[in-house]
């Protein structure tokens, strides 16, 4: 019930601020988000950390019964724990914006919240049907928010963003129904219970799925990853990030980083590693070729920005590369620590999507070239932006380092030729993949700290028509920038350097990349046994004697799975 | 003959209100002549009580006539509802102003009667046991869309439009025409049950084949599929918005209901394609010859239609071409067939048509609704047609009730969950998928995707673009044209809730009579079945009218 709560309340919220006028619309945002962040909590509570693998706080009601519908949810750790990302952000989406939006308030907050339920009920849905519509229904809400609070390239941005993935995501939906025809028709003698009916169940798909030959499979693995990749996006299939990216309104832009493009990752942590463990085995080894290069390429590409939102957006791309890497390892430490990193990515590329934000609100420009040295001008953000870039870099003790670090373990470990050294899990990927994807760190480092080193260091640049600090500016309290630029917003006054309000949005996210950091240890071991039950689904795909051609190619899995748990542990033992 | 007179009634009570709407229309005052849409509409709505509670019908699908007349009498509601205004405005004008009536130069008594003959028409359709039966109740759909086309405007548009259409109507109905004489040719009969009965025996004849094959695609013309579509967009263009809202429904459904009956002569059950691997050869399909004809056909119009409705900038055309996307859709639906006996909704084809007609009316009335309820005062000082998507800037905005009676519409017609067009587009991949037509329906979905481009335009300009404040000013002056859009928009959010009911009921509106036509005896006119029958279209109408 508490999971249906939180996709109703922001969705009554939307609905209010709606109906109200314009002035309370903030007001109403505030309280739908934090309403939905108590149930929330509330809902953390409940959950039963004690199985953690198992599905929890079920519910379910028949919808369009004649097509074998069901609105049911349900989560394990997996999903709770994004879900509870989702609901950290949705107020910090909404406090972030006060001085950002000054027009349509009421659109703007009623869609934000329209697209937080669209989010939670991705994460908790149980149906595929019902998984699929609120996965596409994330479009509307983004491409309103996109072409009415974007920058200039805005509608084309938001055109491109709808296109793109609606494309991508009606064949994943073809092959999901593919796979609820043959759970319906082609599966008399196999033995499994919810065989031979017609049901989008998730549970009784997955079941049907293994099932299917090794070809077949492949085919699927096709149809879901045109959705998930372009979602994600997987490196040919990414050029919509950038553009929505950049022209998206702040918060968007932190949703769009810290949550939508979880969506692609939790499809193919759901979806694709358990229902075709065997396609998976043996496409592997592209999956992960795709992702490393799109690590390396996205981060060459942001080297050479010069905006700063831009170079973040590639630097997603470049991040989720390691993500799917963690996915394609197929072991536990290499799963774990990829769902590890699409929470933490979420806070921090969120957090630096935010810093961004809130230069921009007061400069109105991003370009790196019009911008440095901002740590004499604005010491407090300046702090925040070393702090999270840091984290997202990698540095240990912070949260990217461990989450990056187990996924480029898992590629690692992966590998033929380490299958018989302790921790080796078998599979295809190996030294040579983790090597290359490291590199990836190092481009990183570069890169970001390149731009923090141009942006916060370095000699003081603000654009022409802004005070140069330290001649009796004083203190800007009372001087609003960005009036002169006639972009038309008018936003309340802003302090210089960061107001109360502002650090109080990145506050959550620090304290939580910190801890992350230091203490994963509870966060990974309530992760593992939901992986577990994927990576069992994939050693026994692995084992299977036959089905179709190329299975045999890849070794079937040696080491068991509280092998891989005890190995991951150590890992996270250095990691402190 | 009683028998199959109970089966007429819907029919009948149409035709009598025609006749009583032809002599209204005709009257001196203005208020009984005013009085014409609503006594069609009540007209409509007592045809569809009689259609949900009559019997079963006695052709090839027996549960597809009260279906398929209670459906085209409630979307004939609201297409009457849309048509309000459409002609005779300047006659009422000039006589308000106390001019003197003039019989001769009021159009209103004929535009209410054809547009009730040809809703006759398809009803007539759906009823059909006889190839001459089916002819005749085409044409009846037809002839009078024609007229409608050309009276709707003054302007010369319309009257070009109506002969383009009358011209390659003539042509469709001769090419299916010359279908049926084949049919009739290779088999002997023109009743359904024994040309059934004879294909089932001696197979498919080149003759008959020929002859289906001709059927199907003079049929196209009524569907606006390729190669049959090229009036499509100067015709939709050049009629009345409402008009045009007609002719995207009726003649279609008409079409389909033929073609469904056409191809349940030949059966679904003739051994499989190999098309698909592990698909049992038991298989569920039309003859191999058929099938190809109809695969093609669904993939090119629906490609033809979607790509062609990128690159228009009038959102009538636009509208146009993806009404024959749509139709592209259904084939495929029409091309899975009834699945098993007793296959659920999601397995059959047939059901999957029939809804999705359904569905598609609704839509489609909120999106023309929208258009024609709006207009714009021409430079000569004469109200002109909304036709351009800059007339729809910030709809949201100024007219709060037709923008989002157009957002959901179109957003519907896209294929978005959780709207209705979406559901009634999941059971076409259901039963592509079950009939093993996988790459028709990765086609579909593709085209699903270059649908959003346009559709989205709509939602877009609409929703979030700034208004028009033009030298021109926009005004709405139709109410009942607004209030069917806001009925259908209102029907698009409550039946992909509650959207079940009619799936059944057309569920069993497509069931295929459990005996097959392998083994058709004479004994399907015999009371016991016709009974059974009875019975399946009682929770049929039941269904519906749960809807209403």
């Amino acid at each position: 019930m508490e999971l249906v709560l939180l996709i109703l309340i922001p969705l009554v919220f939307a609905a209010l601020i709606a109906l109200r006028p314009a002035q309370e619309s903030k007001f109403l945002a505030v309280i739908g988000t934090l309403l939905a962040a108590a149930v929330g909590v509330n809902a953390l509570g409940r959950f039963d950390w004690g199985s953690p693998g198992a599905m929890q706080l079920e519910a379910a009601w028949a919808w369009l019964p004649a097509l074998g519908l069901e609105l049911s949810v349900g989560v394990d750790s997996v999903a709770m724990l994004l879900i509870a990302l989702t609901l950290l952000l949705g107020p910090i989406c909404v406090f972030c914006s006060f001085t950002a939006i000054s027009q349509k308030e009421r659109t703007y907050y009623a869609w934000l919240l329209v697209l937080q339920a669209a989010m939670t009920g991705v994460f908790c849905a149980r149906d595929v049907v019902f998984f699929y519509t609120c996965f596409e229904f994330t479009l509307v809400p983004m491409y309103v928010l996109i072409s009415l609070f974007g920058s200039t390239n805005r509608k084309a941005a938001a055109t491109k963003f709808f296109l793109y993935t609606f494309t991508g995501s009606v064949i994943t939906l073809a092959g999901l129904v593919y796979v609820g025809w043959y759970n319906a028709t082609q599966l008399e003698s196999v033995g499994i219970e919810t065989a031979g009916r017609w049901t989008f169940d998730i549970g009784a798909l997955e079941a049907a799925a293994q099932a299917m030959p090794a070809n077949i499979q492949g085919w699927l693995l096709l149809a879901m990853m045109c959705g998930f990749a372009i979602k994600i996006p997987l490196f040919p299939v990414h050029t919509w990030l950038p553009l929505a990216h950049t022209e998206a309104p702040t918060a968007g832009s932190v949703v769009l980083a810290g949550v939508l493009l979880k969506l692609g990752t939790y499809g193919m942590f759901r979806f694709v590693l358990p229902f075709v463990p065997a396609a998976m085995i043996e496409f592997a080894p592209v999956i992960a070729t795709l992702s490393i290069i799109g690590i390396l390429y996205g981060g060459l590409i942001c080297w050479v920005q010069t905006d700063v939102k831009k170079l973040v957006a590639y630097s997603s791309v470049a991040h989720l590369g390691f993500c799917i890497l963690g996915l394609a390892s197929l072991n536990t430490v290499g799963i774990t620590g990829s769902v590890l990193y699409m929470i933490n990515h979420g806070l921090s590329t969120g957090a630096l999507f935010l810093l961004i934000g809130m230069v921009y609100e007061r400069f109105h420009t991003r370009s790196m070239k019009e911008l440095g040295g901002l740590a004499a001008h604005m010491p407090v953000w300046a702090t925040f932006m070393v702090f999270f870039t840091m984290a997202s870099v990698g540095l240990p003790g912070l949260n990217g380092f461990i989450s990056e670090f187990m996924c480029l373990m898992g590629a690692f470990q992966a590998g033929d030729a380490w299958g018989s050294l302790p921790g080796g899990t078998g599979g295809s990927l190996g030294f040579w993949y983790a090597l290359i994807a490291g590199l990836g760190m190092i481009v990183a480092a570069m890169y970001l700290l390149y731009m923090v080193g141009k942006v916060v260091w370095g000699p003081l640049v603000l654009p022409a028509g802004h005070h140069h600090p330290g001649h009796g500016a004083g203190h800007g309290g009372g001087h609003g920038h960005g009036h002169h630029d006639g972009h038309g917003h008018s936003h309340g006054p802003l302090p210089r350097d960061l107001c109360e309000r502002e650090i109080f949005v990145l506050l959550p996210l620090a304290v939580l990349c910190l801890v992350l950091g230091l203490f994963p240890q509870p966060v990974i071991r309530a992760l593992e046994p939901a992986v577990n039950r994927v990576v069992e689904t994939i050693h026994l795909a692995g084992e299977r004697p036959e089905k179709g051609h190329g299975v045999q190619a890849s070794a079937p899995a040696t080491g068991s799975a509280p092998e891989v748990m005890m190995v991951s542990s150590g890992h996270e033992g250095g990691g402190k | 003959m009683n028998e199959k007179l109970a089966l007429l009634v819907p029919e009948i009570v149409t035709f009598l209100t025609t006749c009583l709407v032809m002599v209204i229309g005709l009257s001196p005052s203005l208020p009984v002549r005013r009085s014409c849409g609503l006594l069609s509409a009540g007209g409509l709505l007592l045809a569809a009580i009689f259609a949900v509670n009559g019997p079963a019908g006695d052709g090839m699908l027996p549960g597809m006539a009260p279906y398929a007349k209670a459906l085209v009498a409630l979307v004939g509601v609201l297409l009457v509802l849309l048509v309000a205004g459409t002609v005779d405005r300047e006659e009422d004008a000039r006589v308000l102003r106390g001019g003197v009536f003039d019989a001769l130069r009021t159009n209103r008594a004929e535009f209410y009667a054809f547009l009730l003959f040809s809703l006759t028409g398809v009803m007539l359709c759906a009823s059909a046991t006889d190839l001459i039966w089916l002819f005749l109740a085409l044409e009846l759909t037809s002839l009078p869309t024609y007229v409608m086309v050309t009276m709707s405007t003054r302007g010369t548009r319309s009257q070009e439009a109506g002969v383009k259409y009358f011209f390659l109507g003539a042509l469709g109905a001769a090419v299916f025409l010359y279908g049926f004489a084949l049919i009739y040719g290779g088999t002997g009969s023109t009743k359904f049950v024994e040309i059934a009965s004879s294909i089932s025996e001696n197979g498919l004849g080149p003759i008959t084949l020929a002859g289906m094959v001709l059927a199907i695609i003079g049929v196209s013309f009524k569907i606006a599929a390729v190669p049959m579509h090229f009036y499509t967009a100067d015709v939709y263009q050049g009629a009345a918005s409402p008009v045009t809202a007609f002719l995207a429904f009726v003649p279609k459904t008409a079409g389909f209901l033929s073609l469904i009956l056409l191809l349940s002569l030949v059966g679904w059950d003739h051994v499989g394609h190999a098309s698909h691997g592990s698909h049992d050869a038991t298989g569920h399909a039309l003859p191999g010859s058929l099938r190809l004809v109809l695969w093609v056909m669904a993939a090119v119009t629906m490609t033809v239609g979607n790509v062609m409705a990128v690159v228009q900038s009038s959102p009538k055309r636009v509208l146009a071409y993806s009404s024959i996307a749509h139709s592209g859709y259904m084939l495929v639906g029409l091309l899975a067939g009834p699945g098993d006996a007793g296959a659920t909704f999601a397995h059959n084809g047939l059901a999957a048509v029939l809804f999705y007609l359904a569905a598609y009316g609704v839509m489609n009335v909120g999106a023309f609704a929208v258009l024609a309820g709006l207009e714009r005062r021409g430079r000569d000082g004469r109200p002109v047609e909304v036709d351009s998507f800059d007339d729809l800037r910030g709809l949201c905005a100024t007219r709060p009730m037709l923008g989002w009676t157009l957002v959901i519409s179109s957003l519907s017609l896209l294929g978005l969950p959780p709207l209705l067009g979406f559901f009634s587009k999941l059971p076409l991949f259901t039963a592509g998928i079950a009939a093993g037509e996988i790459v028709l329906v990765v086609v579909l979905g593709i085209n699903s995707a270059i649908a959003a481009f346009y559709y989205l335009r709509f939602a877009g300009v609409a929703l979030l673009e700034d208004p028009n404040n033009g030298p021109q000013p926009m005004s709405a002056p139709f109410p009942a044209r607004a209030f069917s859009g806001f009925i259908a928009a209102v029907l698009v959010v409550a039946l992909s809730v509650f959207g079940s009911g009619l799936m059944e009921a057309s569920r069993e509106a497509a069931q295929v009579p459990a005996s097959g036509h392998n083994a058709p005896t004479p004994e399907r006119h015999e009371p016991g079945p016709h009974a059974d029958s009875g019975d399946r279209a009682e929770t049929a109408s039941m269904r519906i009218a749960d809807r209403n």
